[in-house]
């Protein structure tokens, strides 16, 4: 594979990369751009710990070819919350104490903040259903779907679009 | 407070008695603790922070708590067995005991007055006087390089301030932020390597083309010892590459020599074993049992969502290892072996992982990782396997089988009960056997062969063994054990080990013999226990299950039923009872847990939630779920598509209930509720449909033929 240059902007930051066009996203996040918290799980978009947002749909990054991306804009969990602040979801999983080993979470944190800029009021079944291409092993599922029902409360709070 | 006649410390601290290696006061104004014990996602090391806040009188804030490594940590032998609360917390809070007691004296000594007198307050200690000296100015007077002595108490449980209460864990805040795993390390000039595995565990290789893909992009050094196949590579998607294409050009020869999936438990029940007994009381009936029924688990995967990872790196001759294993002395000791050097010329540093449930293939990616490391000596190189390899290789949960008899007496009490058990001993992990127990050495060619697996002695709690013997007041018990020889399948311990099949067989019977005798499941096991802490937790599970309207409820609804189980971890450790409520339709779904728990004294009432709730809902998995998949020649579970585990959509709430015991010891709870997790499942679509599951996983196949059968 030759190197093609591809321009795309992570977490607000323009990148411009010359690497073969079928390299993985996930790869280049955790490893040319330092972003570690977007993690392999499977390589196979099956467990969801690599799950991040392109132009704010979630997909999972092992699955995604760097030349897809041009021109795009790809949120990981660096930049969720923006400069040095937590998102209402990161603040939840804390304030719920959602987590165990916490592997899952920054793939799960992704999934949730694609739901609900699409559903700002999910139901408990929505968000569970939301949450299907995410696997966490440590039985952490009801404290996380909390959680997020929280920061879906907080966000209609403060009025966010 | 201290007394005249020290007291026994805890073996912990007994083996590592230096107070200045368990607590040092540092410069910025916080407290580095050190325990021998990891953290794997359990939470262990805030609830350890928690116990060394309380009994220093610091704020929880100041405590850091330091990974551990092999240089510097307290050796605590392996984190496992829920045991670390029991053992670190114990240690700790002696230890800190002793240093706030040499601090007091030296602040007494320094303001002129007697310790008795002076109050502390976050690590600020104050005379009558008004005069102040802080910990971080008395840590320089103090004599903390002394060995722990016993002299000095730690606090009674009504001074404690910070123990029992829901402190948040320390530890979260990174990981939803950003780095936080060894699999995030990122050390200067790092390589990427991955291992080429053969296709099944005893496949020969027969043939090797390496040329073609040293010549691939960024490929830094290709490694063959025997059938240790591997690549190092610049960048982690090119090792990759390198990997699949090193693995199309080799030649394997395999044997089909894996028994029949669809029949474990007849292969177990059939297989060569010695046999033991390790229990026999009162002598077996003459008389036929009144019930007699046969139990069994398949095998499972530890099915960690990050694979196994490790960063090694030799320096001038010196061997540095970042891993995320459960016993990172007895892995040194391993990597020792496995790579011909001095155990002094490595240090291993534990790195946090994914919840590993277990023993894992973390400590073999170290190995891996030595490997290919070693042929690009002064970079570090990061080992993460794939997927299909953590599948294809991690150890798995045994298999095991149980057949059970019992006999009831005229009254409809219990009089005998016999049990056998078929499973090969679980523990294989590195550290105690001339040839290194890590994947890897099995490959080279040196002659290392796998170590026979052991169990903990039976008379010490056991391991597959682990809670066969009920907890019931039974007058004759007779119990058997076939220890299984041959182990076709590559096994360890996985959570709960031997107790999942043992509390799932005793609890599946306990209920068929209370439906036999005609007596409600709750009624019969408290006729059975006559411990009162037991008791409570049966009571407390069913008061807040709501046990009796719901089991006459579901008489009238056939697609509803509820079920229990109970068990005692090692009989002498945490009490748990779980009830679950099950909906059976196209399949079986939990529609709530109940889980009561009593596990001494409280460290922290959300972190024992957090496990007990985890702790049902993985064994929730594994019961409704959960088979490992192999041909005759390979396993062909590789993907979570062939290996589906619980979704968001379908883990249910677990509401918990803590009976606190403060005066009590501590145990841990990581392991104690799966086995009643299961039986109470299999007891709740017993109430349902009348239908009886027996062998795991309890699948809507599995039903439909029992409902068909029946």
């Amino acid at each position: 594979m030759t190197a093609d240059t591809v321009s795309f902007r992570v977490n607000g930051v323009q990148h411009l990369l010359a690497l073969p066009p079928e390299t993985p996203l996930l790869y280049i996040l955790r490893n040319d751009l330092k972003l570690k918290g977007t993690r392999f799980g499977c390589g196979l978009g099956q467990c969801g710990a690599c799950t991040v947002l392109v132009d704010g749909r979630s997909v999972q990054s092992c699955d995604v070819p760097l030349w897809s991306v041009a021109g795009k804009s790809v949120t990981t969990v660096e930049g969720l919350g923006g400069a040095g602040r937590l998102h209402p979801l990161q603040q939840a999983i804390l304030d719920e104490q959602a987590a165990q080993c916490g592997y899952c979470l920054n793939g799960v944190l992704m999934s949730a903040a694609a739901l609900l800029a699409e559903n700002r009021h999910p139901t408990e079944a929505q968000i569970r259903a939301g949450l299907d291409r995410n696997l966490c092993r440590c039985g952490t599922h009801a404290r996380i779907v909390r959680a997020i029902q929280r920061a879906a409360k907080a966000l209609a709070e403060a009025g966010a679009p | 407070m201290t007394a005249a006649v020290p007291a026994a410390l805890p073996a912990s601290l007994a083996a590592n008695r230096r107070l200045d290696r368990w607590v040092r006061f540092l410069p910025d104004g916080t407290v580095a603790v050190r325990s021998g014990k990891v953290e794997l996602g359990q939470g262990i090391a805030s609830a350890l922070a928690q116990i060394a806040a309380d009994e220093l009188d610091v704020a929880y804030s100041r405590i850091r708590m330091i990974p551990a490594d092999t240089a510097e940590s307290p050796d605590e032998g392996i984190t496992a067995g829920s045991m670390s609360v029991e053992q670190s917390g114990s240690a700790l809070r002696q230890a800190c005991a002793e240093v706030r007691y040499e601090l007091l004296e030296a602040a007494a000594d320094l303001l002129d007055v007697h310790p008795m007198d002076l109050d502390v307050e976050d690590g600020t200690v104050r005379a009558p006087t008004g005069k102040t000296l802080n910990y971080w100015q008395l840590a320089e007077k103090a004599d903390l390089g002394r060995a722990a002595d016993g002299r000095a108490r730690p606090k009674s449980v009504d001074s404690l301030r910070l123990v029992g209460r829901p402190l948040p864990r320390l530890d979260i805040a990174a990981k939803v932020s950003g780095a936080a795993f060894v699999h995030d390390l990122e050390l200067p000039g790092m390589l990427h390597g991955r291992v080429v595995r053969p296709p099944s565990y005893r496949a020969r290789l027969v043939s090797l083309v390496a040329e073609p893909v040293r010549a691939m992009p960024g490929v830094a050094a290709l490694v063959r010892e025997g059938r240790f196949l591997g690549v190092v590579a610049q960048r982690e998607e090119q090792a990759i590459h390198a990997m699949q294409a090193l693995a199309k050009h080799a030649g394997w020869e395999e044997q089909a020599d894996l028994p029949n999936v669809e029949a474990v438990p007849q292969f177990l029940r059939s297989a060569r074993a010695q046999t033991e007994t390790l229990c026999a009381t009162g002598g077996r009936p003459a008389d036929a049992p009144s019930l007699s029924a046969c139990y069994s688990r398949p095998y499972l995967f530890h099915g960690s969502i990050g694979p196994a990872c490790a960063v090694a790196w030799w320096r001038d001759g010196r061997l540095q290892v970042w891993s995320h294993s459960q016993s990172i002395r007895p892995l040194r000791r391993d990597l020792a072996i496995a790579l011909g050097v001095d155990e002094e010329s490595i240090l291993v540093h534990h790195a946090e992982g994914a919840g590993c449930y277990g023993h894992n293939g973390a400590d073999d990616a170290a190995l891996d990782a030595a490997l290919l490391a070693r042929a690009v000596p002064g970079s570090p190189v990061r080992v993460q396997w794939m997927r299909e390899d953590e599948f294809g290789w991690e150890p798995l949960g045994p298999a095991m089988a149980a057949k059970v008899e019992g006999w009831l007496d005229d009254s409809g009490k219990l009089a005998a009960w016999r049990c056998e058990l078929w499973s090969n001993r679980h523990i294989m992990r590195p550290g105690r056997d001339a040839n290194p127990n890590l994947l890897a050495a099995w490959h080279l060619d040196r002659g290392f062969e796998p170590p026979a697996p052991i169990d903990v002695p039976f008379e010490s709690g056991g391991t597959s063994h682990r809670n066969i013997v009920p907890k019931y007041d039974i007058p004759r018990l007779e119990i058997v054990h076939h220890v299984l020889q041959d182990i076709p399948l590559r096994t360890s311990t996985l959570r709960s080990i031997g107790c999942y099949l043992n509390h799932f067989a005793i609890e599946s019977f306990m209920d068929e013999l209370a439906l036999s005798a005609g007596v409600d499941p709750v009624e019969f096991r408290l006729r059975h226990l006559p411990d009162p802490r037991e008791r409570a937790v049966i009571e407390a599970a069913a008061k807040k299950a709501g046990w009796d309207t719901l089991r006459s409820a579901a008489r009238g609804n056939a697609a509803r039923g509820t079920g229990i189980g109970f068990g005692r971890y090692k009989n002498t450790a945490a009490i748990a009872a779980v009830i679950a409520e099950v909906e059976v339709a196209a399949t079986v779904r939990v529609l709530r847990f109940v889980a009561a728990v009593d596990c001494g004294r409280v460290v922290n009432p959300d972190g024992v939630a957090n496990q007990i709730e985890g702790g049902v809902v993985q064994a929730a998995s594994w019961t409704l779920k959960e088979q490992v998949r192999f041909d005759r020649t390979r396993i062909t579970s590789r993907t979570w598509e062939d290996y589906p585990i619980l979704s968001f959509s379908e883990a249910p709430a677990v509401e918990v209930v803590l009976i606190d015991r403060p005066e009590e010891p501590s145990f841990g709870v990581g392991e104690v509720v799966a086995g009643q997790t299961a039986a109470a499942i299999a007891n709740a679509v017993h109430d349902a449909l009348g239908v009886r599951v027996r062998d795991l996983p309890l699948t809507r196949e599995r039903l439909v033929a029992l409902i068909n059968g029946s």
